[in-house]
């Protein structure tokens, strides 16, 4: 990736509520055109961050740029955002029209010009037809689209969203997630997006910035956090994984040797900086292992038993029993190779899939 | 295992009555009471206006009512007090309103507590207030002179100032609570998202707050308006000659010149003024915002009446938007913050509020130095320390009488409205029936329409029954007019019921009347007992009902106190006011706490 002019700065933003540490010195960069996720469990300080970049909170420390330009003290109204709220916040006295003129009268938009965005806005989420109703004669996906449209007609320098999925059913908001990246890509926007559902997170984002307790935990691409977690809240927030307590015992090839009690001895390449103290746990991912051929000539083989067997639709989960520990394992379910439970198995992983991780979250956890 | 066995009986219990007899039993006593007590007094006295001294039909009393000019004069200076206090309640009432809707917690409890104290006091004993506060040797004008602002005494009251701020004092509240409502059901975030998309703070009030409360202004500004037209105690007690309003032409010309014909023909009049009003309202805002929901207008079903005024409305927002804006920015760029900007503004609403509430809750309390008085009249500050009016109330037997009825006719008040109104509010909440919102609206009607209507139509009716002047004469009209309180405040605590329980109960095996004893009557006692106290109040407080069907021939405490206060302002009347004072607020302190605890139980 190409440097790029920087939409959003955030420098050491820290914000307060009585004891409460809501947002702990976070710094964060957002480039022209990006789309990324704030992604956290509740109380993580995600929303937080996107009111104080809206200006609907005030930070009791750090700074924040927008365009360029130093934005700490503007008010909202002069920070040229957008934001589409969880509710919507359409306006329920005023049109869908009218919803979406108000940012562009705000900003001093002659009367043609206005009507020709409206017209476009509207017919960017589809809704051609709806201009003169009112918002509550909408459906929830239809006011959606329309807080949408509200958000992005401006033009303005960020699109903020505030899980604007939250209120919708799985299907629309599958559908919502492509959409809301169609129009990502269509209109160039700059998206600050906030949600706690790690799927839609994935599905949409650039890079995503996952938070805890106020501070970010780890911010990159959906794979890099998917595959190499930075720390055991990382791996374990997102998707499923084995994480099995060890230590380093060796190093030998450019690979750290760990010894995993209960479970045998497991090689890793050492790419990411290795902990302090020889305490580390191991990660895997569960779709990373394979077994019986998929096993073969890999630089970690293990014997198990399998204890469980769950099929969830596409995947099939496998429980496997190593000595006195359990290994998961997810394998796209096979109409005619299927493993049953108590039966022996062989698996197998390559060395460069697992990572080497600190323990320290794993007593808080 | 004889449990089970007992549980396979064939038969099973049958119903023992039918659903739809049940509910006559439920809704029957009201009905046949409010039609016999409200609706039949009430057509008869509209309806004996068109006759004529002979009993014979005529419309001779409403030629005299437009022949006559001192009518048309009454009813202009009617209209217009009723305008004045209509927009002094309003605009005084929407800051607090603001302050109350955005404020959490204790705050917030205390608030509303200041607000609802002149809603609880005595009505009689606040205007009593005002006449020690304004007086000639009232508190403020000592005050004044003293300071050597002023050289003579001001005349404040007995004059158009004086029933102006008689009846905003008393109908702000009405107005606050009103507006509270609305504004309550508008999500803060609107005025966020405004700001997001660059919206400063006077353009966020103006164009997307005040339309939004605005259904919420119309119905404050109906209510006020409708009650200030039935208003006679205040002006009669505050006001001038000059500032006679309509109400006290119905009194007059029942008590002094006993004609009942042209009364009922005054009373058309009325009648008449409040239709022209709601219909005015139903076109420009439409009656279904009296709900109070904060939606929007239907614009596309509008009459031309209401496209104009909606056109009017957003031109006049969008000018003030404009003009707040600028000088919001003119301010800021004195203050030279823009961090100040929400300060300023803050600090406008929080002195604007301390005004208000000022206004509402002291001035009652200079009730009590005066009562303490050892001079023979009323003057500020009172010469302290004398308990002899406080002897004297206790001492005369007519006092003591006066009290010991009001108390005893508001007793059974509102026990008898429980009784009959209780079953009916719970077939209005749980069943819909055929005829049911018409008998909503019976049962509501009594506290819209003025209840003058509802006392003189009783006198006359008592009259002919040969029962006016009794204490059950007097019983009768006042649960008349707590019915509907009781209603509604029972409806209320139905509605947060959650009637799975009862559905739970009787899976358990507990037959209707055990479910009542067991599980529904436990959990909305303390809220039926608060609605009790609430009709306790209402009918202990109650003075035109006492006034007419009383007949001269015995007395409550408030109507003893209007006689004595239109004869002359004693400080005894001060003991008895503080006294009163004392009383109520134990009452509602009681009723406060049993709510809350009863609060407490249904949301755990």
């Amino acid at each position: 990736m190409t440097e790029r002019k920087h939409k959003l700065t955030i420098r050491g933003l820290t914000k307060r509520y009585g004891s409460v540490t809501a947002l702990d010195h976070v710094d964060l960069d957002l480039a022209d055109g990006e789309f990324l996720t704030m992604l956290g469990p509740s109380g993580s300080g995600k929303t937080t961050l996107l009111w104080s970049v809206a200006g609907l909170n005030q930070p009791d420390d750090g700074k924040i740029w927008i365009d360029g330009r130093e934005a700490t003290d503007v008010p909202a109204s002069g920070r040229d955002i957008g934001m589409v709220f969880q509710n919507y916040a359409l306006f329920p006295h005023m049109t869908v029209a009218e919803n979406i003129s108000f940012p562009l009268e705000m900003r001093k938009v002659s009367p043609p010009d206005r009507s020709r965005a409206i017209k476009r806005a509207l017919e960017m989420v589809k809704l051609e037809h709806v201009g003169e109703r009112f918002c509550n004669q909408l459906s929830g996906g239809q006011q959606q689209r329309i807080a949408l449209a509200r958000a992005f007609v401006a033009n303005p320098s960020i699109v903020l969203m505030d899980e604007p999925l939250g209120a919708l059913d799985k299907k629309l908001r599958d559908h919502l997630q492509l959409e809301i990246k169609r129009l990502h890509g269509q209109l160039g926007m700059t998206v600050l997006y906030v949600t706690h559902d790690q799927e839609e997170a994935m599905v949409m984002s650039d890079r995503i910035c996952l938070m805890n307790q106020g501070r970010i935990e780890q911010i990159g691409t959906p794979d890099e956090l998917y595959f190499r977690p930075k720390s055991l809240f990382v791996a374990d927030f997102l998707g499923e994984s084995n994480l099995i307590p060890g230590r380093v015992t060796g190093e030998e090839a450019g690979c750290l040797v760990l010894e995993l009690p209960g479970f045998g001895t497991v090689r890793t390449r050492s790419t990411a900086p290795r902990p302090h103290g020889p305490d580390i746990v191991y990660f895997t991912r569960p779709e990373s292992i394979g077994i019986h051929a998929d096993a073969e000539n890999k630089a970690n083989r293990l014997q198990g038993r399998v204890s469980e067997v769950v099929v969830s639709g596409a995947i099939t989960k496998l429980f496997v029993g190593i000595g006195d520990a359990t290994l998961k394992i997810s394998l796209l379910t096979s109409g005619s190779q299927r493993v049953r439970k108590g039966e022996p198995l062989t698996i197998g992983w390559d060395d460069d899939v697992g990572r080497v991780l600190s323990p320290s979250l794993m007593e808080a956890a | 295992m004889a449990r089970v066995d007992a549980f396979a009986e064939p038969a099973l219990r049958p119903r023992v009555w039918p659903r739809w007899n049940r509910l006559y039993g439920q809704t029957g006593p009201v009905a046949i009471f409010l039609i016999a007590l409200f609706v039949v007094p009430v057509v008869m006295l509209l309806g004996i206006s068109f006759l004529d001294s002979q009993g014979l039909p005529s419309l001779e009393h409403y030629k005299r009512l437009v022949e006559v000019p001192l009518y048309g004069r009454v009813l202009l200076t009617t209209i217009k007090v009723a305008i004045c206090t209509t927009l002094l309640c309003v605009a005084g009432a929407y800051p607090v309103a603001y302050l109350l809707a955005i404020s959490r917690g204790s705050a917030r409890n205390w608030l509303i507590i200041l607000v609802l104290m002149p809603f609880w006091t005595s009505f009689l004993v606040r205007t009593f207030a005002w006449i020690v506060l304004l007086g000639r040797k009232g508190a403020v004008n000592q005050i004044l002179m003293a300071a050597g602002i002023t050289d003579a005494p001001l005349q404040m009251i007995y004059n158009f100032a004086g029933v102006m701020i008689g009846m905003t004092h008393a109908l702000m509240p009405l107005a606050i609570l009103t507006l509270l409502a609305v504004m309550e059901s508008v999500d803060p975030n609107l005025s966020k998202a405004a700001a997001t998309m660059g919206a400063r703070g006077g353009t966020r009030f103006w164009r997307i707050y005040f339309p939004l409360t605005m259904p919420g202004v119309a119905s404050a500004a109906l209510l006020v308006f409708i009650t200030s037209l039935g208003f006679f105690i205040t002006p009669a007690l505050l006001g001038g000659p000059q500032n006679t309003m309509i109400v006290q032409l119905i009194i007059f010309q029942i008590r002094e010149v006993l004609n009942w014909q042209f009364a009922g023909a005054i009373g058309v009049l009325l009648v008449m003024i409040l239709m022209v009003i709601f219909l005015f309202y139903d076109r420009i805002f439409g009656l279904s915002v009296m709900g109070g929901n904060a939606r929007g207008p239907k614009r596309a079903a509008g009459s031309r009446v209401r496209r104009c005024s909606v056109r009017a409305g957003n031109a006049i927002t969008w000018a003030l938007a404009y003009i707040t804006d600028g000088l919001i920015s003119v301010f800021s760029t004195l203050r030279r913050g823009k961090r100040a900007m929400g300060a300023g503004s803050r600090l406008g609403l929080y002195a604007a509020c301390t005004l208000t509430l000022g206004f509402l809750a002291l001035p009652t309390l200079f009730v009590l130095p005066v009562s303490f008085t050892s001079e023979a009249f009323l003057t500020w500050p009172p010469k302290l320390f004398s308990l002899q009016w406080y002897r004297s109330v206790f001492d005369s037997p007519v006092w003591l009488n006066a009290a010991a009825r009001s108390f005893l006719v508001a007793l059974t008040t509102a026990t008898v409205a429980m009784f009959i109104a209780l079953p009916c509010a719970f077939a209005l909440s749980r069943n819909s029936f055929a005829g049911k919102s018409a008998l909503f609206g019976l049962v509501v009607a009594p506290m819209i329409v003025p209840n003058i209507f509802i006392a003189v139509g009783l006198f006359f009716l008592f009259s002919r029954l040969g029962i006016a002047g009794t204490t059950f004469a007097v019983v009768l009209g006042h649960t008349v007019i707590v019915i509907p309180y009781v209603i509604v405040t029972v409806l209320a605590i139905l509605k947060g019921y959650d009637r799975n329980l009862d559905h739970a109960a009787a899976t358990m095996g507990a037959d209707g009347t055990t479910t009542f004893r067991r599980v529904t009557f436990p959990l909305i006692r303390s809220g039926v007992i608060a609605s009790f106290m609430f009709a306790f109040i209402i009918s202990f407080d109650e003075l035109t009902i006492a006034l007419f069907v009383t007949g001269g021939r015995i007395t409550t405490l408030p109507k003893l106190m209007y006689e004595d206060a239109l004869l002359s302002v004693s400080p005894r009347l001060a003991a008895v006011a503080s006294l009163l004072l004392v009383f109520m607020s134990i009452i509602i302190l009681i009723s406060e706490l049993t709510r809350r605890k009863g609060g407490v139980r249904l949301a755990a």
